[in-house]
């Protein structure tokens, strides 16, 4: 009786800790879930605010536009419908407060109320026209054409290069700006970061003394554990102002203060990932090295960074991966202009800072909030992507060592 | 004859010149640690008062002090770790004691390496998600302690996995023979001689979730609140956001930098405190086993 109740206690208590040990897996596919079940929705809205329309006049052969030429018909880019594929017609644009350019107070009633059947004259009488209005003006004798939005395809969203979410009348989704901003600040660090890197690895794994590289490694791994927030913070105060003087530009905030910030914070994964590697390397090769006249120096450069290639590389990789997702020091840093960088020394905006900055504005399940969670859903494929090349440089590492 | 002692000349030259490089690197990189430490130190220990930790911020955050943004981390902290250690721990007497080798163990494994690679802002979006929005939790301690808890999960289980390995298997033989349980001998044996280890671990997790931002952005933080949480349902403010508005966007940079500084010394100095609490526990209980 006694044993029974007490391999069952065993029992219970092995399905408590094999649940615990599902935790992490049940998060992994719960953060999956839920950003692809909130990005998702995206792709399957029109992007106009909700409760506004765009109409034309009912003669017109245009029906159907793309978010994009939308905006370049409100930006004036765009002022003939031939250019859309209608006829040879001046566009002509239309918002709900230019009524009173064309009636008078009078002509629209006490209150506006004959606002409604004015919109429709107007959209009836100008063949020209695309007016943008709530759809609280429509009533049943509307006789213009409600225009079709084209929802945002994934190309679209991966290659516009307008990201202008909150623009009117239509919001313009294109994450590529953000994309790049991402890649320059983080290759800009790992370029800075991974020759200073190396050399302290060099150094703490082959050249220094057991007592300095036991009072060293702490201290660079204390790097590792200062809040992003504190960075960004140092950035702002020291580094930025820096480098407006250096350059002599209008503001500092720029894509090279992001990759100096990142830089700084990189550093103590790559050194520990790739000093971890060359300790590995065994002491036989080296010794026969030494042993055949090569001088220590020859021997780190011909045998041991050779031999720690791969463990280097995947430190650089991991490296990369963490300043990719980095947020909060680079949002502060980098001045958060939403364009397509052409140069280190001007703002950018990558994605994490985006959705940090954006989504305490964007009203829950909007299609604001929902491009921030198709952004998160890039941002976790990059970093997953990232973590599986390096696990697939680690385990070629270790195949060729047995 | 001269050629090769002037190889031999050169091969030492440039090796002279590398290591050179190579040392001045390291310390370098070194200095860049006592550079930030000591520009934060300088500028914020003026700040640092009993006023500073105890009242409320004042006059739009430029005066007074920081204490709810203290007591809100306190609360972060410990929701967070009520979560996540003892999941953690259990994840990983489970991994380290239980399972055997085998393809369960390696997908395990592999989940948590990705959970540790996930950025902290997909996080902040998921704790939206799913604690703030989908079980309705709202904006509140319980929801950003919960995020925050999962992030550090991977790193409470790499900790403790590590202890347990420690941990030398003639101990678990020993158990084992005289009759005792798996269990039994997981709890009364080899727990209680890795969990010096394992408290390291406890202590570098609350040192990273105090410090985390993007986490608690969407999740529990408020921008000012010059009260205390009175429940786990209710707002905070906490030390890390606090110093990001300030810095960034307050009613007046100029005159909350000083504040700004204070906070980001505090910040450090948990920081601080919880790595060199950890590395000193971990050399005394080091030294300690190895004379068993």
């Amino acid at each position: 009786m006694k044993t029974n109740f007490k391999q069952i206690k065993e029992k219970v208590i092995e399905s408590i800790l094999m649940l615990s040990s599902a935790a992490t897996s049940i998060t992994v596919i719960l953060i999956i879930f839920f950003l692809f079940i909130e990005g998702a929705g995206v792709f399957t809205k029109k992007p106009i605010e909700k409760g506004f329309l765009l109409a034309v006049n009912n003669s017109n052969p245009v029906s159907k536009l793309d978010p994009s030429q939308i905006k370049d018909i409100f930006d004036q880019k765009i002022t003939n419908w031939s250019d859309l594929g209608g006829k040879d017609v001046p566009i002509v644009l239309f918002r709900s407060g230019d009524i009173t350019d064309y009636y008078s107070e009078e002509e629209l009633g006490e209150n506006f109320a004959n606002f409604p059947d004015k919109i429709n004259e107007l959209i009836a009488n100008t063949p020209g026209i695309i007016a943008f209005f709530s759809d609280k003006y429509v009533n049943e004798e509307f006789k213009g054409k409600e225009l079709d939005i084209n929802k945002i395809t994934v190309y679209k969203f991966l290659s516009d290069e307008e990201w202008f979410p909150t623009a009117e009348p239509v919001a313009q989704m294109g994450v590529k700006p953000l994309i790049y901003g991402t890649l320059w600040v983080s290759l800009g660090a790992i370029l800075l970061a991974l020759p200073i890197a190396l050399a302290a690895a060099i150094y703490l794994s082959e050249i220094a003394k057991k007592r300095t590289r036991n009072l060293l490694k702490p201290l660079i791994e204390l790097l590792a554990g200062i809040p992003s927030v504190v960075y960004g913070f140092f950035g702002l105060v020291v580094i930025v102002p820096l480098i407006q003087d250096l350059f002599n530009l209008p503001v500092g905030e720029t894509a090279l203060a992001g990759s100096v910030v990142l830089a700084i914070m990189a550093l103590p994964t790559i050194i520990t990932i790739s000093e971890d590697a060359m300790r590995n390397t065994p002491r036989a090769m080296k010794e026969a090295s030494l042993a055949l006249g090569a001088s220590h120096w020859q021997t780190i450069y011909k045998v041991v960074i050779p031999y720690s290639a791969s463990g280097i590389t995947a430190g650089a990789i991991l490296g990369i991966g963490r300043a990719i997702g980095e947020t909060m020091a680079v949002l502060m840093v980098t001045g958060n202009a939403a364009v397509i960088p052409s140069s280190f020394l001007a703002p950018i905006r990558t994605i994490p800072a985006t959705i940090a900055a954006e989504l305490g504005e964007a009203p829950n399940g909007g299609l604001h909030y929902e491009a921030l969670f198709a952004l998160g859903c890039i941002l976790f494929i990059i970093t997953f992507g990232i973590n599986m090349l390096v696990e697939v440089v680690t385990n070629r590492n270790s195949q060729k060592k047995h | 004859m001269s050629t090769e002692n002037n190889l031999a000349k050169k091969k030492r030259r440039s090796q002279k010149i590398a290591f050179g490089i190579f040392t001045a690197t390291s310390y370098a990189i070194v200095g860049l640690l006592f550079v930030i430490l000591a520009f934060i130190v300088i500028n914020g220990i003026g700040v640092i008062s009993w006023e500073f930790i105890s009242a409320m911020p004042e006059n739009g955050m430029t005066e007074g002090g920081i204490f709810p943004a203290i007591v809100g981390t306190l609360c972060l902290v410990l929701v967070s770790m009520v979560f996540a250690f003892p999941v953690g721990v259990l994840a990983a007497i489970y991994m380290n004691e239980y399972v055997k080798d085998g393809w369960p163990k390696k997908i395990i494994k592999q989940m948590t390496n990705n959970l540790a690679g996930v950025p902290s802002i997909v996080f902040g979006l998921f704790g939206m998600a799913l604690f703030v929005n989908k079980l309705e939790f709202g904006d509140s301690i319980l929801a950003g302690g919960l995020t925050l808890g999962l992030l550090v999960l991977p790193v409470i289980i790499r900790t403790t996995e590590e202890s347990l390995k420690a941990v030398d298997d003639t101990f678990r033989q020993a158990s084992l023979g005289l009759g005792a349980s798996k269990w039994e001998t997981t709890s009364k044996i080899v727990f209680p001689i890795a969990f010096p280890n394992i408290i390291t671990g406890l202590i570098l997790s609350i040192g990273r979730v105090s410090g985390e931002t993007a986490p608690i952005l969407f999740t529990v933080a408020a921008y000012f609140l010059p009260k205390l949480p009175t429940s786990i349902f209710d707002q905070a403010m906490a030390l890390p956001y606090h110093l990001y508005v300030i810095a960034t966007s307050g009613t007046n940079i100029e005159k909350s930098r000083a504040m700004a500084y204070g906070t980001a010394l505090i910040l450090i100095i948990i920081v601080l405190i919880s790595n060199l609490l950890a590395n000193a526990l971990r050399k005394y209980y080091g030294k300690k086993v190895k004379m068993n």
